[in-house]
């Protein structure tokens, strides 16, 4: 709950270091909500009942039907048609905090570099450590820091792409804030999702966190050669998955040592071919 | 998960809704909240009051449908409920992951005056 993860409560959105709001011209264009787009597409129309007893006088009732995270998934859909236009394959990377997502990039770009130009957006409450460390990589790379937003936020990411120069990249990869909670319900724009699971965490981890795995698109058991000394149970970990992610394409790789890494880079290859489509 | 930033949006389109019917207060808000959405209604209703205040919906009633986990499953044409993302038939005993209902998050409707 938020009184944990801070979300929503204060925090200032920096793209890059600088304050999200003086980034970017639109936001207060962006920022106007579209009120006047319900999803029955007509205007908010009341039910009045015909009982009038039922309410103290003059209440009414409408019907209005619309969903919490509305705004960002109207948000989400115009990034996802922005990047299809600019033929990118487009990622949102989620773990938990140390499952290696930062690692994970840093190998995959470098291997992808001879072949396929990648950029990312890299989220974090506070600090650009991530960013430096993917900067020094030689890798085109923005830092959002969310102040106290334990997620990313579809619009954090129209700012922050407009910092990249996106028609030199072949892959954007979105590096979300480390938590297995409140990035499954916002979509970014992204082709798809990949979640990550550590053989250093518990194998339950998926029955724990279920709307997280079950949203993967692709999930990664990462940190393959630790698992030994983890006293990792793959059988486990794997029936977990595939009880919650069962639609999910499944990886096990060490970043590290490389073990693993020439399969998941070559379904980001297909799957960056059909973007291109 | 974020259940103040999720009641904010809540009270947002509230009012927003109750100001373009004319209205001045928001009197109830109700949600509709799927068992497997990740939210958790004691969390929203924790939330809701301190949301509410200094708005058009201070004081505001939260009244919050919980909706169970439904699964569909395509053999035997029906609908059931499940305790999680993978759910078995009743009937048939397949497995089904086709998961109908349970992830809402909405606001279903608001009175006000």
């Amino acid at each position: 709950m938020c009184q944990e993860c801070g979300c929503g409560i204060g925090g200032e959105v920096k793209i890059g270091g600088r304050p999200a709001s003086a980034a970017h011209s639109h936001s207060t264009h962006h920022g106007d909500g579209h009120s006047h787009e319900h999803g029955g597409g007509g205007a908010p129309h009341s039910h009045a009942h015909d009982d009038a007893t039922a309410f103290p006088p003059g209440r009414q009732t409408v019907a209005v039907q619309r969903g919490l995270l509305e705004k960002n998934e109207r948000l989400a859909e115009r990034n996802r048609g922005f990047f299809r236009a600019k033929k990118l394959l487009v990622l949102n990377v989620l773990s938990s905090p140390g499952s290696g997502k930062t690692t994970l990039i840093q190998k995959t770009a470098a291997i992808l570099a001879s072949r396929l130009r990648v950029g990312v957006i890299v989220g974090d409450l506070a600090t650009d450590n991530d960013a430096a460390r993917l900067r020094e990589a030689g890798i085109p790379v923005v830092q959002v820091t969310t102040g106290t937003v334990c997620h990313l936020e579809a619009e954090m990411i129209a700012k922050a792409a407009e910092r990249l120069d996106l028609d030199a990249l072949d892959v954007l990869i979105i590096e979300n804030v480390g938590n297995l909670v409140c990035p499954a319900a916002y979509d970014l724009g992204e082709d798809l999702r990949i979640v990550l699971l550590s053989t250093t965490e518990g194998e339950d981890k998926p029955l724990k966190y279920p709307p997280m795995f079950h949203s993967a698109d692709v999930a990664v058991v990462t940190k393959s050669d630790l698992a030994a000394a983890a006293g990792f149970d793959r059988a486990q970990a794997l029936a977990a998955l595939h009880r919650i992610a069962h639609h999910a394409r499944i990886f096990e790789l060490s970043a590290r040592t490389g073990d693993g890494m020439p399969a998941w880079i070559e379904y980001l290859e297909q799957q960056r071919a059909s973007a291109k489509r | 998960m974020h259940e103040v930033s999720l009641m904010e949006n809540a009270v947002r389109m509230a009012v927003e809704t109750a100001r373009a019917s004319g209205g001045e207060r928001v009197h109830r808000i109700r949600l509709r909240v799927g068992a497997m959405s990740g939210v958790v209604p004691d969390a929203l209703r924790f939330a809701c009051d301190m949301v509410c205040q200094g708005t058009p919906a201070d004081g505001a009633e939260l009244e919050i449908e919980e909706v169970p986990a439904t699964c569909w499953c395509a053999h035997c044409a029906v609908e059931f409920a499940t305790p999680d993302f993978l759910g078995q038939c009743p009937h048939c005993h397949a497995v089904s992951g086709e998961l109908r209902r349970g992830t809402e998050m909405e606001l279903a409707s608001i009175e006000f005056s």
